[in-house]
């Protein structure tokens, strides 16, 4: 028996020792132990588990509060750090509603008829995804955009038979490359990349000459990681009729900038993070995926359909199951299960406040005010911007110094200033990406580019 | 919570109030909106000088027009629409729905966390990196392995990270073999995730006591052979007592023990899956640890290894120098690679830790210790009741069938459907697959004796209700917001999107 | 009524054979096993079938059973009706749900197959009933 003390419960735990006792007469055995019996004795651990606790609350506040303090965030520093994370504004009714238990602590919708809450805001988010992307049919949640291009690459490659290679553009997010060299290592997949040209967008004549007879699909991100938003309708041109993915990792870009969907790409997969969800360090986010209907039936994931009671009321229930796990196991589209639901919801209620007027607002802000800062560094003598191409909230900046130092002079000023590209692709150790969105003020990008400044000319010294 | 609802009356009361809430996009009303924006704060340039009209879009079509108002509402009546384990016992056998504790929602909020970004460098974020580590050495701790990984976010998604390190193993050993061995009433998670690691699937028949028999094993074991993926306890809440020699098996001919340990709850402080001889496990965060399953996810699937795994984890891992300070090594030039951007459901981790500082040595071990208990105390009341396939002890969970009410022509759904009017979320139901009209209950140690008394009452007075009025049970639910779905109509002819 | 004038698997699907075509359906035990079926997904016109290789799959709710081919032979035409219908399968399986019509390339392969009486024997044993 555990060392709790016998009239005291842990307040998790509800049962005492008078239930106990109750509930081991009616089992018929004399103590909780023997209902361990089928565990063999030398496998048993004979000690308690050498863990802290247990806590309070009061001491958890302590410890936890603690260390978040031992980080340096954007709540007390100007933060212009992107790079497939995004701070962007979240109405504050969001988080009360997520906190609903109702939302919060129920599982996936697998009976209906109690369910109809979370299987109804699904198939909301299913049509937002639709809307925004151009395409006809999204799934309930995927993980991530990095796992949901795997996905997206996997569900391509079983369209065509005997087809093995993927060309990815090179300027899609390199964890998300890396996540899915990972994803294709024993399945005979193999990546070929394409590079970007001056404009920081694909080099569509490479593209062109890439696309063999044995590709069976195009991935490219826009915009992409180093900012830049790709011309659609260039790539569908090079890549003739094999399967295109869209790559959208800065979820708000959809506000203004071309839905893949009405150029020419068969499948749109992305991050919703910047859908008003907080950085986090990299999680919860929550992966989407919207194809062509006549995708459907090969997508990965959970899908939500309408239909009728019995009554011949509208209701929604989980559907097209045959082509997951629990039914077809080894043959599935995929092995997920758990999915991002709760962050799908969140995703849902930013879509439903924002609306029509507050997505293209929020896109307007970012691009304004990235053009804005992007100028502003332009006029840094020594700073160079090497890409030329249009850009959505991220930009890529080059200053005669390493990035790390450069960004270590902009921390001293309360400034987290960017990411260092050199910890990505050699020979970039003197470039750094840029993000802006609405909640960087006009403040606080003259006070970037003042400091930027003076870190060069420091630098210089 | 109990009163029992004739289906006469319950149609009337429910065509009076039945709570119902439209489409979000049948509540937009042209010129409403749910949002303000600080107004531009910088000189607005023309938009075609900074983005070309061909690369833009024209306004959303169909995008919402909705006050907040609309949306709070919106959503709040959907809620209501929900049954969730703050409301009740949701007895989903294998999902462990436990209580989720608010301290744990609290404490990843905190603002130092929740917005510190995932490529924010070292120094900047020793906060989290530290919490990270703390994580992994408690979870050392109770899987009694040398490394875990965080990065993985759900269950299947560490069967996937697990099953490639043991492929990079054996690739390294110098063939990667070709089989993953998996019993039959395994969920179906395994056999999809080691397909998507390039094997194919070599199905184990369990015995008569739903478990693995040790010479099964060893028959099917050959060279070609890469691991075995058990479930501890096994889908049916039945411990492989012979896991040690599974482990001898297996390691004799080169092969490794996988441990799916989605029902860690019942075991938690007990034993440890290290001292059983197994090479590599996952857990999911989001059950034995409580944070919370928000309606299908986020989860956080941690894969722990043995040493002769530890070189093939996935990169980055936190390590910890000997100042005290914190790093992301990336330099594991055997690992499999990176498994998704980033590092992994951090707020998911921020929860689980949470929640396992707040249990301490003997709450870890306390939870499993009554997790059991109410698991078989459901069994011993129901048990005569409801058929029970397999007559093995369980542990966490306790599998019954639909045996003795099929002769009244009532299968296992109808009754998971009827509990709904007794206010239950029904069980796990037609699983595991070696169970005909399996029922999977799995109660959890958060429920106390009167609720799980109430449950197993109404068990009872539906098995009555099957014998004296089996189409009340045939025809339910009577209660819920919605009756019976049409699910082939919505799969024969899908509507996957809101349309006018 | 399982139909005299047709041939049947141990897999449940029948070919009833005119001339050179066999018309392939599964029979009205298969569709009843399977409940409500919401999908069928059959080979392409001019796709070559070898006996007892699989031929398309057939989904209900929350199943899906591989259909095999009960004669070889070069498909000439898919049931086009089964995919906006695929509940024909259900109403009516030896009629309107019929699935591929196939020109058989050796007729003496129907010699393995079943005729109606064997086949409700076999399904007899099958089902324990």
């Amino acid at each position: 028996m555990s060392n709790l003390p016998e009239t005291r419960t842990h307040r998790y735990i509800p049962n005492a020792s008078e239930d106990v006792r109750e509930m081991l007469e009616v089992i018929g055995v004399p103590s909780i132990d023997r209902l361990f019996d089928s565990i063999p004795a030398e496998v048993k651990l004979d000690r308690l588990l050498d863990v802290p606790g247990p806590w309070s609350e009061i001491e958890s506040r302590r410890w936890f509060r603690a260390l978040a303090s031992r980080n340096a965030t954007a709540v007390d520093h100007a933060s212009f750090l992107g790079g497939g994370a995004y701070a962007h504004y979240q109405p504050a009714c969001i988080d009360q509603l997520l906190l609903r238990g109702e939302f919060l602590t129920a599982y996936t919708p697998y009976q209906p008829e109690v369910s109809q809450g979370t299987l109804q805001s699904i198939f909301e988010y299913q049509t937002h995804q639709c809307l925004l992307t151009g395409l006809d049919v999204a799934n309930a949640s995927l993980y991530d955009g990095s796992t949901a291009l795997c996905e997206a690459i996997l569900l391509a490659e079983r369209l065509v038979k005997g087809k093995k290679k993927v060309i990815v553009a090179k300027s899609i997010h390199p964890q998300y490359i890396e996540t899915v060299r990972t994803y294709v290592q024993n399945l005979g997949i193999e990546l070929v990349e394409v590079g970007w040209t001056a404009d920081g967008r694909i080099d569509t004549a490479a593209l062109r000459q890439a696309c063999g007879g044995d590709v069976f699909a195009v991935a490219v991100q826009s915009p992409n990681f180093l900012g830049v938003i790709e011309d659609y309708e260039a790539i569908a041109a090079a890549s003739g009729s094999i399967t295109r993915i869209a790559v959208v990792a800065e979820a708000t870009s959809l506000g203004i900038v071309a839905p893949p969907g009405e150029h020419g790409f068969d499948i749109c997969v992305g991050e919703g993070q910047a859908w008003g969800v907080p950085t986090s360090f990299g999680g919860p986010y929550v992966g989407f995926m919207v194809v062509r209907d006549a995708l459907k039936r090969y997508m990965p994931g959970r899908l939500v359909g309408e239909t009728v009671d019995v009554d011949g009321r509208r209701a929604y229930v989980l559907t097209l199951a045959t082509r997951e796990q629990h039914i077809r196991r080894g043959k599935a589209t995929s092995n997920i299960c758990t999915n991002e639901a709760l962050i799908a919801l969140a995703a849902n209620m930013y879509l439903s406040l924002m609306g029509k007027e507050g997505l293209r607002e929020v896109a307007e802000q970012c691009l304004q005010k990235t053009n804005y800062l992007r100028e502003k560094l332009r006029g840094i003598g020594s700073v160079k911007l090497p890409f030329s191409g249009p850009v959505y909230n991220e930009f890529v900046v080059r200053t005669p110094f390493p990035a790390t130092e450069i960004l270590g002079d902009l921390e001293h000023e309360k400034i987290l200033g960017g990411i260092p590209l050199g910890r990505f692709y050699s020979g970039h150790d003197n470039e750094f990406l840029v993000a802006v969105t609405e909640l960087n003020t006009r403040e606080q990008m003259d006070h970037y580019a003042a400091a930027l400044n003076a870190a060069i000319s420091r630098e210089r010294r | 919570m109990t009163t029992v609802v004739e289906p006469q009356e319950a149609a009337e009361r429910k065509a009076q109030s039945a709570p119902r809430e439209g489409s979000i996009f049948e509540h937009s009303h042209p010129g409403r909106c749910g949002y303000q924006l600080p107004a531009l704060d910088v000189p607005e340039r023309p938009l075609d000088s900074i983005l070309a009209k061909s690369l833009r879009r024209n306004s959303i079509e169909g995008e919402l027009e909705v006050s907040e108002v609309g949306v709070v509402r919106h959503f709040t009546r959907l809620s209501k629409l929900n049954v969730s384990i703050d409301a009740g016992m949701y007895p989903l056998g294998s999902c462990t729905m436990k209580h989720n504790p608010r301290i744990n929602e609290e404490i990843a909020r905190t603002p130092g966390f929740a917005f510190s970004h995932p490529l924010q460098p070292d120094h900047q974020v020793q906060g989290n990196l530290e919490l990270i580590w703390n994580l992994e050495q408690t979870l050392k701790e109770i899987f009694g392995l040398p490394r875990v990984t965080l990065q993985p976010v759900a269950g299947a998604h560490g069967e996937l990270t697990g099953i490639m390190m043991v492929r990079k193993a054996q690739e390294k050993a110098g063939n990667a073999r070709k089989y993953i061995l998996i019993p039959d009433s395994a969920h179906g998670t395994n056999p999809a995730s080691a397909a998507f690691a390039g094997y194919q699937i070599k199905e184990l028949k369990s015995n008569s006591r739903g478990t693995v028999d040790p010479a099964t094993l060893a028959e099917a074991v050959t060279d070609e052979v890469a691991a075995l993926m058990v479930t501890v306890p096994n889908t049916l809440g039945v411990f492989e007592s012979e896991i040690r020699k599974f482990a001898d098996i297996l390691h004799a001919k080169g092969a490794y023990l996988y441990c799916d340990g989605a029902n860690l709850n019942a075991f938690v402080g007990i034993a440890r899956p290290g001292d059983m001889g197994i090479d590599v496990m996952h857990t999911n965060l989001h059950k034995t640890f409580s944070t919370p399953h928000g309606g299908g996810g986020p989860g956080a699937g941690p894969v722990g290894v043995s040493k002769r795994l530890v070189p093939f984890l996935p990169a980055p891992t936190v390590e910890r120098r000997e100042d005290g300070s914190f790093y992301l090594e990336y330099d594991h030039p055997d690992s499999i690679g990176r498994m998704r951007a980033f590092n992994g459901n951090f707020g998911v981790l921020v929860r689980a830790l949470t929640y396992m500082r707040s249990m301490g040595p003997e709450g870890l071990r306390r939870i499993a210790e009554l997790a059991v208990l109410n698991a078989n105390y459901i069994r011993a009341r129901l048990k005569g009741s409801y058929y029970l396939p397999y007559d093995a002890p369980s542990l966490h969970e306790v599998v019954f069938s639909d045996k003795l009410q099929s002769a009244q022509e009532v299968h296992t759904l109808d009754v998971a459907k009827r509990l709904m009017d007794y206010g239950f979320h029904p069980p796990t139901i037609y699983f595991p697959l070696i169970v005909s009209g399996a029922l999977m209950i799995e109660p959890t140690e958060s429920e106390p004796k009167e609720e799980l008394d109430s449950f197993c009452e109404a068990m009872l007075a539906i098995a009555r209700e099957v014998k004296e009025r089996p189409e009340l049970v045939r025809t339910a639910p009577h209660t819920t917001p919605v009756r019976r779905l049409d699910e082939a109509r919505a799969a024969r002819n899908p509507i996957l999107r809101w349309q006018k | 009524m399982t139909p005299e004038d047709s041939k049947y698997a141990k897999s449940h699907e029948y070919v009833h054979v005119e001339g050179d075509i066999g018309t392939v359906g599964i029979t009205d035990y298969a569709q009843k096993e399977l409940g409500d079926v919401v999908f069928v997904e059959l080979p392409q016109v001019g796709s070559q079938l070898e006996q007892n290789e699989e031929l398309g799959s057939i989904e209900s709710v929350k199943a899906v059973s591989e259909l095999f081919a009960p004669i070889s032979g070069e498909v000439v035409e898919v049931n086009e009706k089964l995919k906006d219908k695929p509940e024909l399968v259900n109403t009516d399986p030896y009629g309107d749900g019929w699935m591929v019509r196939v020109k058989l390339s050796d007729a003496t392969e129907l010699d393995v197959l079943m005729g109606a009486e064997e086949y409700d024997e076999y399904v007899e044993t099958e089902s324990g009933h």
